[in-house]
Formats: C-alpha cells, structure tokens, sequence
C-alpha cells in the first residue's frame, strides 16, 4: 500500500490562504488503513480548519466527503454535484489521487493535505515501513524477498556495506535494520546462500524513474473507440 | 603490469608495501594537500585522496590527486558511487588516467546523512563491486559499461576497501572473494584493533585462496587520545575498539606517544599475518606522525622498485 502522513495543520491553512469554499476529500483506501487521510481524519481535519476560521475570523466554509479511492477516475467524477460549488479541494488522498482529483476537475485547486512517502507495509500497529520502490525491475528473487532497492540505504546489489553492525543498518541504527542483513539470513534459511556470491551486474535504471515517467498498457484490455462509445467512458 | 604504478611495482616485486592517507581540505587551497604530499614524500608508496570522506564536501579527490602528482607522490584517487552514476565515474576515471593517475580505490562511500550536505539526494546508481566490474573491462577490454569501445583504455591499477569487522561476519570473506572476482588488484581494509576477528577473517582468505588473487593491506589508524579511541568504539560504523585498547590509551602518561606506540605494535605483528601484503596508515587529521610510525616499525626508506 502507498504510506502517506498528513501535512502539518499550520502548513495546510497556509496553503489554502485565498480560498472560500473548501471540500476537505478523503479516501477510503491506503491513506485510511495509514491513518493519514481516511473518514476519521477527514473529519479531524475539516473541523479543525472549521474551529481555526471562526478563531481567526475567516471566511470559509469547510465541507468534507470521503471516497472509495481517489486514484480512480470513476469514484472521483461521483463527486461532481459536491465538488461544483467549490473553489479548492484539500485532498487528502495520496499524491496520486490528489493528481486524479485536479485532473477531473481542471479548473478546482486541488490543494494536498498529506505527504505522500512510500510504498509499504504495516510492520505493527503505528509503524508502517518502506518495502519497494517500483524499479520495475524485480529482483527478489536472488534477494529471499527482501528488497535491496528500497530498503538497504544505499540501494546496493552485491551484499552489505562496511557500516552493517548488530544487523542494523548504520544510516539509521535504532530504527532501521540493515537489508543486506536480512537478505543473507534470507537465504541462509532458503538454503540458498549460493546466491550471496553471484555479481549482480549494474542495474538497468531505465524501468525506474531515470527512465521518466513510467506508462504500462495493456494492449488485450484497452478499449477501442466503439467499445469506448458503447460503454460511455468519457473522452 | 595493469597500470605501471608504484605501488602495483612494490606489491609484484613482493614488497610488504605502506599506503597512507592524506585528507583533502575543506577549502579551495591545494596548499595543505601540497604540504603534506612535500612532508609524507618517501614515507609510503602511494597515499590516499579520499572522496569527500563521511560525506563532507571537500576538495576533490581528482584534484587533490593532480596535486600530490605534481608533487612528485603517488597518488591513490578514491571514488565513491555516492555522489556519481557510472557517467560520471567513467569520465572521471578516464580523466584521472588522463593526468596520469594510476591507482584508484573503488567505494561505496559513506551515506550523506552522515556529513554536512544531509539533505543531498545521493546516487548509488551502481555499488563499490559494480564499479570495480566496469572500470576493470575500461583497461582491459577497452569497453565502457554500455558497451562501447574506447579508442585508449585508462591505465589503472584497482583497489577496493573491506571491514573484516561488519555484519554478517560470516559473509566477508565471501565479499572479498566477489571484490576480487570483479576486478580488484588491492583490498585496504578498515583499521583493525581487534586482531582476534582480524587473523580469524584472514585465515578464511587464506582458505580460499584470495590472498594469491590479491594484496591485502591492512588497515591502521594512530589513536591520538582515549577520547578518540572511544568515539571509534561508539560512534564510527563497523569498527570494533577491544577495552584493552581503550585501558592503555586511558592509562598512559603521553597518550599521543602511546598511540604511536600501538600502531607501531600493530603493523609489527600484521608484517608477521600471511596473506597480509602491506599497511594502509589512515593517521586522519594527523598527517605528520606517518613519518615517525613508518620509522619506528622498521619500513623506512621505502624500496626503490
Ligand atoms: S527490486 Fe524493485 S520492484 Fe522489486 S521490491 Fe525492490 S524496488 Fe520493488
Ligand atoms: S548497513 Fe546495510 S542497509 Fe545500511 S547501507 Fe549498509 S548494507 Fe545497506
């Protein structure tokens, strides 16, 4: 799942200096198991925006909604009655499903209420941890699932650096553990330490972001026009 | 010969070699890097220019390389991949042979958390074995890493660094072994005060064999006071300082003279360790006592080769 944490409130209010008419918009999917942008936090943060207009005597009216997903187009265009009346969105999607949201409606500002870190998992309750950076090039393979890409600091391929001490990586000794640690007892435990001695070659970045931005289609699932025209998808 | 280099004269004509350290300044002077190449001339057969060491933005280790060259003094250039995609490093390596460097220390390079740009969006396109793969097909198949061919290969004698002392201890011979594999000529390793882990780490080179492939040079630094003996301890990433150690230093009347004193002791025993090829002095912020060190264990002048 995408780890998001909200922005500060001050920088939120910041943000949304100017505007009158604000739809503070949830989602119901990463953000909210995160507990960063879900109903709950929605309603925190619209009532706080609420009780910080009257202190300040602001003019602004603060609604809020909270949608199934803002990445998708379908659940994001549903709001449209709601979304008319306004002059900004405080999203509080993750950076995709803010993006979503200014794309279906171009001439709102969409304003992004949280900080949108990684890709990750919950480790326990309250802690949620950094698994993979979408290099579109897996390699857990030769790894024993343990990503090397995103969570060893230095993104090494060929085993631990000269900092890994106590299982802990030095970057970060307290909080994070060192990949190449983990990798290696990985395999010991797959019976497949073979692995630790193979030279990964120089990785190709072209499958990651040094590629640009990334596109995949689907040639067997995209519609053609008149399957587009039958089905109604807008253009 | 790969690269002609002193130092690759001094450790195929069976030499034990000593490399030192030299710290480029935070500053656009060359003057200190000069000094220091004048005042350490002859104390060793090569002298490391680190790379903007614990991440510390410094003069060059390129330039401060040219430096020492003009000076008369071997260099050896380090190059991290902490800073630099292989672009980058593959043009400086071609530009340091240009000038005629000859010796290059092929690195990770310690995270930029750790120095004074925090904030800096580090590279690690390719790691310090990637490297070591890429610039050994440069000289000897005269390719860059994509492939293409280059109308001169840089002449370069490869080095790389290991710490017989990190996690998982049971993976660093094997991490050697893949250093080698890919193209390393010399190892220096991190700077050994627990001897115990140290011979036990060798004896696994031995057993494979490495210590025919490749020189090892082991790593030595001069401890100036207990204070840094234990800011080593406690502070720098995969470095064990033994109590023992530590008592000596806390004990000593002159504690400088008494960090000399362990050193000397220490490069005395490791001329004794098989497979152990050489010394590598990392006297860090205390460039002037190498001449008195290299003395005292007995490694003064340097051959002639
Ligand atoms: S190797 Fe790449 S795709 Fe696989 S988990 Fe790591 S970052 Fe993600
Ligand atoms: S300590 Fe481990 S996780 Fe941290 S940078 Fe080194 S190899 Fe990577």
């Amino acid at each position: 799942m995408i780890i998001a944490e909200q922005k500060p409130l001050k920088e939120i209010i910041h943000n949304l200096e100017g505007h009158r008419n604000i739809l503070v918009a949830g989602c119901r999917s990463c953000v909210a198991i995160c507990l960063a942008g879900g109903e709950k936090e929605v309603g925190i943060v619209a009532e706080a925006l609420r009780v910080y207009g009257e202190m300040h005597g602001k003019l602004w009216t603060i609604e809020e909604i909270t949608i199934e997903r803002q990445c998708e187009k379908e659940w994001v265009r549903e709001i449209q009655a709601v979304v008319s009346s306004k002059d900004a969105i405080l999203s509080m999607a993750c950076g995709v499903g803010a993006q979503v949201m200014q794309e279906i409606y171009p001439d709102i500002r969409v304003v992004p209420g949280l900080n949108t870190s990684n890709m990750g998992a919950p480790e326990e309750q309250g802690i949620w941890r950094e698994k993979c950076a979408g290099c579109g090039d897996c390699v857990l393979h030769l790894t024993g699932g343990i990503c090397p890409i995103a969570r060893c600091s230095k993104s090494l391929l060929n085993g631990p650096c000269g900092g890994s001490q106590n299982g802990r990586c030095e970057v970060n000794p307290d909080s994070t553990p060192c990949a190449w640690d983990q990798i290696y007892h990985s395999l010991k435990r797959l019976g497949k330490l073979e692995f630790m001695e193979q030279i990964i070659p120089p990785k190709n970045w072209i499958t990651s972001h040094s590629g640009g931005p990334r596109l995949i289609v689907r040639q067997d699932a995209v519609l053609t026009p008149e399957e587009k025209a039958e089905k109604g998808v807008p253009k | 010969m790969k690269a002609g280099s002193n130092l690759e004269r001094v450790l195929e004509s069976g030499n034990f070699a000593v490399t030192a350290e030299i710290g480029p300044p935070k500053s656009a002077s060359s003057n200190i890097v000069k000094q220091h190449a004048q005042m350490l001339k002859g104390y060793a057969d090569a002298f490391n220019l680190t790379d903007n060491q614990t991440a510390i933005v410094r003069l060059s280790s390129l330039a401060s390389a040219l430096i020492c060259l003009n000076e008369g003094v071997e260099p050896v250039m380090q190059m991290t991949c902490r800073d630099r995609n292989r672009i980058a490093l593959q043009s400086d390596l071609l530009g340091a042979s240009a000038l005629g460097i000859r010796n290059v220390l092929c690195l990770t390079g310690d995270h930029q958390t750790f120095g004074n740009e925090k904030g800096a969006k580090n590279v690690y396109d390719i790691d310090s074995i990637q490297e070591l793969m890429i610039f050994k097909q440069m000289r000897d198949e005269k390719r860059i890493s994509g492939g293409e061919e280059l109308e001169e290969a840089p002449k370069v004698f490869l080095g790389a660094a290991e710490n017989p002392f990190a996690d998982p201890f049971e993976f660093r011979v094997i991490r050697l072994a893949k250093k080698v594999a890919a193209g390393a000529d010399f190892i220096q390793t991190q700077a050994i005060y627990d001897m115990d882990r140290f011979e036990k780490w060798i004896e696994g080179i031995r057993e494979r064999g490495l210590d025919k492939k490749v020189h090892i040079l082991a790593g030595v630094i001069p401890l100036k006071s207990v204070g840094a003996a234990k800011y080593m301890k406690n502070k720098v990433s995969g470095m064990i300082v033994p109590d023992e150690i530590i008592d000596r230093m806390k004990k000593a009347k002159d504690p400088k003279s008494e960090g000399v004193k362990i050193c000397v002791e220490q490069i005395e025993h490791l001329k004794t360790v098989k497979g152990v090829h050489g010394v590598h002095i990392m006297a860090i912020a205390w460039e002037e006592i190498v001449p008195e060190i290299v003395r005292e264990a007995g490694l003064y002048p340097r051959p002639q080769v």
